[in-house]
């Protein structure tokens, strides 16, 4: 079946140039830094062998990361989408929260579990058996899944709730096998989602650096952040760190290139917005499987998660005025991110709008940070800019993730309804208001969610910029922890847990009109 | 006419906001917490001056070095010897015009443009609740069982790890590299900063943290706790000591010089303690609080110039980097 969506004869123009618009600031928001770095820098670096062993590491930690993340969140996705249970809408919720956490937040929750002194390490010792160790390749990949996982299964679910109920009937209907389901109707939504999120997952990755370096155990685990880093503030070699930045952005749009190629293959059509009854899957062996998937994942990702809580609830009283003054500013961050991030969102929804914005999570957020101080220090001083700044690149940051989130219903809803509106001559406000938003309604919600979380929780650029009247929540929270106020830091956490969580499941629950999603 | 009564009006405003004077310092982030050192500096030194200090913290090298002369900043604080030698080629900064006399540092300092204010010297810090024998020299620490473990700074992300790349340098010299293998098994993991190690510490996921030899100091007079120890090591501690300078395109001269002789008046020496958490850099010993007083001081101290750590430094991090890769 052909599914190019067919031009709209009303107004294309219109959404073409707002298109258009939307990918020209996006490329000059991250190429502009970069060359302004290279510009202040006199020209490109070397690359030293050092920097090829953490290339070497970063690609191998960002594939296996991005693959488990991707492929456990086959069985998660799909358990929770054929299962109904008590508390279900309230777990998927909170089975969102790691992505969003900010990332000392959640090594320090993660080694609380499996750390040298953690839970698992102390119940196997009380079973006299062998502790395990955190740290290595696997600690990184493991980190990399706890923060992954979440959206990846959060990705697939929405995918699955949004196959046509009518398909399922029919599967139902033709007594198809659990293995014809899959080929039919799972396979080929996999084959449309997995690609993009697999190439989301491994930019992201790409650029991590402190849960690499401190679940890595050491240089092995060195990653080409890392060298950015080193090269930035201890070398003050700008012309290196810009090399490196631009072999990290290469290596994020081969991989978003790659994964566009591959992901083909067609919706599944149109139907009439039943909710999506299952009656596949019903077997006690399909039930057993899928309740063992629930538990493992939502154990993995709650537990950490209880832990921080627990950490952080004795640090709450001792938080100052600093420290609300710097969650309201996060808060008023985290919102302007989120309007300017869907409104940015919205025209550039297509295939390769997705590809391009994943050169905003490629780019070293220190040398984005360091590119607009150098072209924004000529005109403005910069520390008044501080909160704007951040809060223009969160929305930045958190793009690509809204685009993977919206634009698979984006374009399906083109595929299926662009004829119709073309034959009904809808102007392109009418389709907008009639068509695409309603249909995009949850994964505008989700989208949303996600950024207002991610831009409470990121700590990024702001550390160039702040100043003390303008620190957002994260920033505080190492401010904290660097004066030794480590419980008022695990408090601090846990108010920016609160908050970020709080401004999901708001701006989420908003979206899910549907009972039952 | 209005717009003009409006336009005057607006210049005298500012004029009288004008008079007080701003003078602009760049601190590292741990400064300007409500728990650093800095919202007391503040309130100590716009007593005396009659003007508006600003701190604005972040990285401070590489902020001053990418703003060249253009920078805002005055002063500079919070700078160490063994990234000074960057800062000193710049030729930002001035001549701190400041009488060493008082200082009380453990090694000579004649550096005219760099000014100490407080130091400290790298060192292992434990809970005696949760070690009973810590080793009580580098070479024990080397030889300790591998089910000792330890939780360090990486050397290329922050100034606590290199100075312990230097330290190890300055102790096994050509042989660092072997050091570092001995050591490795111990090691649970190396943080980007110092932050993520001392929670790593607080947790108990580690027996023994990168730190410096004034930490238990912390413990001692703000939670009560005389059970965190710095372990002393005969073989001898790096020294890190923190600077201030002043800028010499600043727009406030007098300001900026007054500052620098703040620093090592009596009224700052006498806060810093317990500020920073650190050894005053101009205060005789028994003048320090009661807690410092009781800390255990290294019998010798390690120190490279920074001439010396700016050579030394690619070598010092290369045989950190290998002896843990293997």
């Amino acid at each position: 079946m052909a599914a190019r969506p067919v031009a709209l004869t009303a107004a294309p123009t219109t959404a073409r140039i707002a298109t258009l618009s939307a990918a020209g600031i996006l490329a000059a928001l991250t190429l502009g830094p970069i060359a302004a770095v290279l510009w202040r820098a006199g020209g490109l670096g070397a690359v030293t062998p050092a920097d090829l062993d953490a290339l070497r590491f970063t690609l191998v930690q960002a594939a296996l990361s991005a693959g488990f993340s991707c492929a456990l969140a086959v069985p998660v996705a799909r358990a929770l989408a054929r299962r109904r249970f008590v508390g279900r809408g309230a777990l998927v919720a909170l089975m969102g929260a790691p992505f969003i956490l900010p990332v000392i937040v959640a090594v320090m929750g993660l080694i609380a579990l499996f750390g040298q002194a953690g839970l698992v390490n102390g119940a196997l010792s009380a079973l006299g058996l062998p502790k395990i160790d955190i740290y290595g390749l696997h600690g990184v990949v493991v980190a990399h899944v706890f923060f992954n996982l979440p959206l990846a299964v959060r990705i697939l679910l929405q995918g699955w709730l949004d196959l046509p109920a009518e398909r399922f009937r029919l599967a139902a209907s033709l007594r198809l096998t659990p293995w014809a389901i899959f080929s039919q109707l799972e396979w080929p939504l996999l084959r449309r989602l997995m690609p993009g999120a697999f190439a989301v997952f491994f930019v992201i990755c790409l650029t991590s650096f402190a849960v690499a370096l401190t679940l890595g155990g050491g240089p092995r685990a060195t990653t080409v952040e890392l060298a950015i880093y080193q090269a930035m503030r201890f070398e003050f070699d700008l012309s290196h760190a810009a090399t490196l930045a631009l072999i990290q952005l290469a290596l994020a749009l081969v991989a978003g290139w790659v994964a566009l190629r591959l992901s083909r293959g067609a919706g599944l059509g149109t139907g009439l917005d039943r909710l999506p009854l299952r009656w596949d899957g019903q077997g006690p062996a399909a039930r057993l499987t899928d309740s063992a998937w629930i538990a493992v994942a939502g154990a993995f990702l709650l537990v950490p998660l209880a832990l921080v809580v627990a950490r952080g609830v004795p640090g709450l009283v001792l938080l100052g005025a600093d420290t609300w003054r710097a969650a309201g500013h996060s808060l008023g961050v985290a919102l302007a991110s989120t309007v300017l991030c869907l409104a940015w969102a919205l025209p550039l929804a297509r295939p390769r709008g997705a590809l391009l914005s994943l050169a905003a999570i490629a780019i070293s957020p220190l040398v984005l940070g360091t590119g607009l101080f150098v072209i924004l220090r000529p005109f403005v001083n910069p520390f008044t800019l501080a909160l704007p700044v951040t809060a223009l690149v969160n929305a930045l940051m958190a793009l690509p993730f809204a685009l993977r989130i919206i634009t698979p219903a984006a374009e399906s809803t083109r595929a299926d309804y662009a004829r119709l509106a073309a034959t009904l001559r809808l102007t392109r406000g009418a389709w907008l208001r009639l068509v695409l938003l309603p249909r995009l309604r949850r994964p505008l919600g989700f989208a949303a969610g996600l950024t207002a979380a991610l831009a409470m929780g990121d700590l990024g650029v702001i550390a160039l910029f702040a100043d003390p009247q303008r620190a957002t929540l994260p920033l505080q929270v190492y401010r904290l922890m660097g004066s030794y106020q480590m419980e008022a830091a695990a408090g601090a956490s846990l108010l920016l847990l609160i908050l970020s969580f709080g401004l999901f499941v708001l701006f989420d629950r908003g979206g899910r009109v549907r009972a039952s999603a | 006419m209005k717009a003009l009564t409006f336009a005057a009006g607006f210049l005298t405003a500012t004029a009288a906001v004008a008079q007080q004077e701003t003078l602009t310092v760049y601190a590292p982030d741990y400064f300007v917490s409500e728990w650093g050192p800095g919202p007391r500096i503040e309130e100590l030194f716009e007593a005396r001056c009659d003007c508006d200090l600003q701190f604005l913290p972040g990285d401070v090298l590489p902020r001053i070095l990418l703003e060249g002369d253009r920078t805002e900043a005055d002063v500079v604080i919070g700078l160490n010897t063994d990234v000074t030698q960057q800062a000193r080629e710049s030729g930002l900064f001035a001549p701190h015009r400041v009488d060493l006399a008082p200082l009380t540092l453990p090694i000579d300092w004649t550096d005219d443009v760099f000014l100490p204010f407080n130091y400290s010297h790298t060192a292992f810090v434990y809970a005696t609740t949760r070690l009973n024998d810590a080793p009580d020299s580098f070479d024990a620490l080397l030889n300790a069982p591998d089910d000792l473990r330890i939780v360090i700074q990486d050397p290329r992300s922050s100034i606590s790890g290199l100075a312990m790349a230097l330290w190890v340098h300055a102790i096994y010299g050509d042989e660092a590299q072997a050091a570092w293998e001995q050591l490795a098994p111990k090691i649970v993991t190396v943080t980007r900063g110092w932050s993520e190690s001392y929670g790593l510490f607080t947790d108990g996921e580690a027996d023994m943290v990168l730190s410096y030899t004034t930490s238990p100091a912390y413990h001692i007079i703000a939670e009560d706790d005389t059970t965190k120890k710095a372990a002393i090591f005969p073989e001898g501690h790096y020294f890190m000591v923190e600077l201030a300078a002043k800028l010499a395109g600043t727009d406030q001269p007098e300001l900026a010089q007054d500052f620098m002789d703040f620093i090592l008046s009596e009224d700052f020496q006498s806060m810093i303690a317990t500020g920073n958490w650190s050894f005053p850099a101009a205060l005789p010993r028994d003048q320090w609080p009661e807690g410092f007083q009781q800390l255990d001081m290294p019998e010798t101290v390690l120190f490279y110039s920074e001439e010396e750590a700016a050579a030394l430094r690619d070598e010092a991090i290369e045989a950190w980097r290998q002896g843990l890769s293997r």
